[in-house]
């Protein structure tokens, strides 16, 4: 008991000096709707925050150096789902754009996005990322969220966008209609962000015969050692948020219409892309 | 019922089942202490500290002699929490008293229609299970006897509750889902939580939903009310994780990696050296939390203990 306690409190006051002015602040400007415990609803735990913040401040700013452009399409308040392409083997995508709306803008914002449904039979990261913010990609938890005003965080492409293999990058895979119907169900604005960068990060190909041996859905292998995509390059990282969009009409309307309204942001995303590759001038730096 | 709100109503005789037990008292109590209710309870343990004016018949819930406590005629509701718990009894003896027990009680009611009847199920119908939502409603499926066979038994009481719901429409049936209870009560949870050092699931540590034994002895008043009809999720003043529950209490925990916690409480639980069945692990490793919302907006009924004083409870001197 008093030696957990001991190096609990070392640890907190090791985050706490690290954090600096500028993080420090932003953690406690956050919006937080907390218990005595400490402990929102959902498992996001005040003091947990901090060390995410640390860590994901570290890789926004010193490992990826990433620029984000559009900040102020961030609202400061109420509900709204952000909505980005998804690549590169590893989730950075989400780390970064869930910095970006932290360390950027006046009022910072928590952004929380959707874990699979395995995420909670892992140890550590069952209720690591739950107190990081991070919920399970349900409906029901996208639509409560929603209702409580929270920023939300969507990759429509899903495991498609993520584990595609570098020939086809920044080439949008197919989009689902969930977050449609949630939008319009809510009555929540759709934030458009594009990502540039993520999809060099881990350049993998898709080695398809080893895929269906462990029935995966896909087996990438990237060409340097471990040669299994775990770390990231340390390529740029660019961000493009889009004017917030807002879309009215029945959330149970048939699968062509709302695929109209997913082409809209699907469009918007792309030409933030093209706008993004066209300004960049090396992936590196 | 009553003749105007001036004169004193009369006081609805409400049957309560389970009253010997821990939790069976605390709600007695309650009830006792309300001047719109006379108690009579219903129970095969005998009732020794039982307050004069409570009329407690010691009979199996089965037997012709529990038909008789309806038969007189005089009964405005039905309280119904006798449910067996014990995992050491055999299968079959907690089916027969459990689902046969509901079963026979919901059959007196519809005969000598009693206008009320409450039935205490379980939040734990749900089923701890990984891809919950964080929040269950009402209308989520029973699941928890996919994994769980212990809990078949529980599972069919809420479904025969609910079939009784809406094939008697005439009668207010109110089946309550209250999430884990704490308290002086000797249920899976409280006795859980005062094990010391308390087994976790190295690298699980999930939002768990607590509630006071006394709010449920305040749910069952609120579900007494008349009028009331329905389904409803009980929760308590909040959620936390498990390791904030066993911090509080001051206890030390003993992490346990999940793949030896199965076969190792599978052996302890053979040799009577635990008491908890194994496949109740998941209930410390997945989430199962509710959505109190419809009980707070129809039933009006809101737990009053804190969040401190409910996790506090489980140690409160018998």
């Amino acid at each position: 008991m008093g030696v957990t306690d001991w190096i609990r409190r070392r640890l907190d006051n090791a985050v706490e000096d690290r954090l600096g002015d500028d993080v420090g602040a932003r953690t406690r400007a956050l919006v937080f709707r907390g218990n005595e415990y400490g402990y929102d609803a959902y498992g996001l735990g005040r003091d947990h925050l901090k060390v995410a913040a640390l860590l994901a401040g570290w890789v926004y700013r010193h490992y990826f150096r990433c620029v984000a452009r559009g900040v102020e399409h961030i609202p400061p308040a109420g509900r709204v789902l952000f909505i980005a392409n998804h690549s590169g083997q590893l989730p950075y995508d989400g780390v970064v754009i869930g910095s970006a709306c932290f360390l950027e803008p006046p009022q910072p914002r928590l952004v929380r996005s959707m874990v699979e449904h395995f995420v909670p039979t892992v140890p550590f990261a069952s209720y690591l990322l739950q107190r990081w913010g991070q919920i399970t990609g349900t409906p029901e938890n996208c639509r409560r969220l929603l209702e409580e005003d929270e920023a939300i965080l969507v990759f429509p492409e899903g495991a498609r966008g993520i584990s595609k293999p570098f020939s086809r990058r920044y080439q949008l895979q197919p989009f689902g209609l969930g977050f449609m119907r949630l939008a319009l169900e809510t009555h929540t604005p759709i934030v458009p962000v594009a990502v540039i960068g993520a999809e060099e990060q881990a350049p993998a190909v898709n080695v398809k015969p080893l895929a269906r041996l462990l029935g995966a859905p896909s087996f990438p292998v990237v060409p340097y050692p471990p040669f299994v995509p775990l770390l990231p390059l340390p390529v740029k990282y660019r961000l493009y948020f889009g004017e917030p969009m807002t879309f009215s009409g029945d959330p149970d309307d048939d699968d062509e219409v709302l695929e109209e309204k997913v082409r809209a942001v699907k469009h918007r995303i792309e030409s933030m892309i093209h706008l993004g590759l066209r300004e960049r001038k090396h992936v590196f730096w | 019922m009553s003749s105007g709100e001036q004169v004193a109503p009369r006081r609805r005789k409400v049957v309560v089942t389970g009253i010997a037990g821990r939790l069976g008292r605390v709600v007695a109590r309650a009830l006792h202490h309300d001047p719109r209710f006379v108690i009579v309870g219903l129970d095969r343990r005998p009732f020794p500290e039982k307050p004069k004016d409570i009329v407690h018949h010691q009979v199996d819930l089965r037997s012709k002699k529990a038909r008789e406590v309806f038969r007189a005629g005089d009964i405005d509701a039905l309280v119904h929490m006798g449910m067996m718990h014990d995992p050491r009894a055999t299968a079959a003896e907690l089916y027969s008293w459990n689902v046969g027990g509901t079963s026979r009680l919901l059959e007196y009611c519809a005969t000598y229609e009693i206008p009320k009847v409450v039935v205490l199920s379980s939040a734990n119908v749900y089923g701890p299970r990984p891809e919950n939502p964080q929040f269950l409603t009402e209308e989520a499926p029973l699941l928890a006897a996919q994994r769980f066979p212990a809990m078949r038994d529980l599972v069919e009481i809420d479904h025969l509750a609910s079939t009784f719901f809406w094939k008697a429409r005439d009668i207010e049936t109110v089946i309550l889902r209250p999430v884990h209870i704490l308290g002086r009560v000797h249920n899976a949870p409280s006795n859980y939580l005062r094990l010391d050092p308390i087994p976790m699931l190295l690298g699980f540590d999930p939002m768990v939903q607590v509630i006071h034994e006394r709010d449920i002895a305040e749910a069952v008043t609120c579900a007494l009310t008349p009028g009331a009809r329905g389904i409803y999720n009980i929760v308590g003043p909040g959620e936390v994780p498990l390791s904030v529950i066993v911090r509080e209490l001051g206890r030390r925990t003993l992490p346990v990696p999940h793949p030896i916690a199965r076969p190792l409480y599978a052996m302890a639980f053979r040799l009577g050296l635990s008491g908890y069945p194994v496949a109740e692990l998941d209930f410390i490793r997945y989430v199962c939390m509710v959505d109190g919302a419809r009980a707070e907006h129809e039933l009006g009924f809101r737990a009053r203990a804190t969040l401190r004083e409910t996790i506090r409870a489980v140690d409160d001197p018998a």
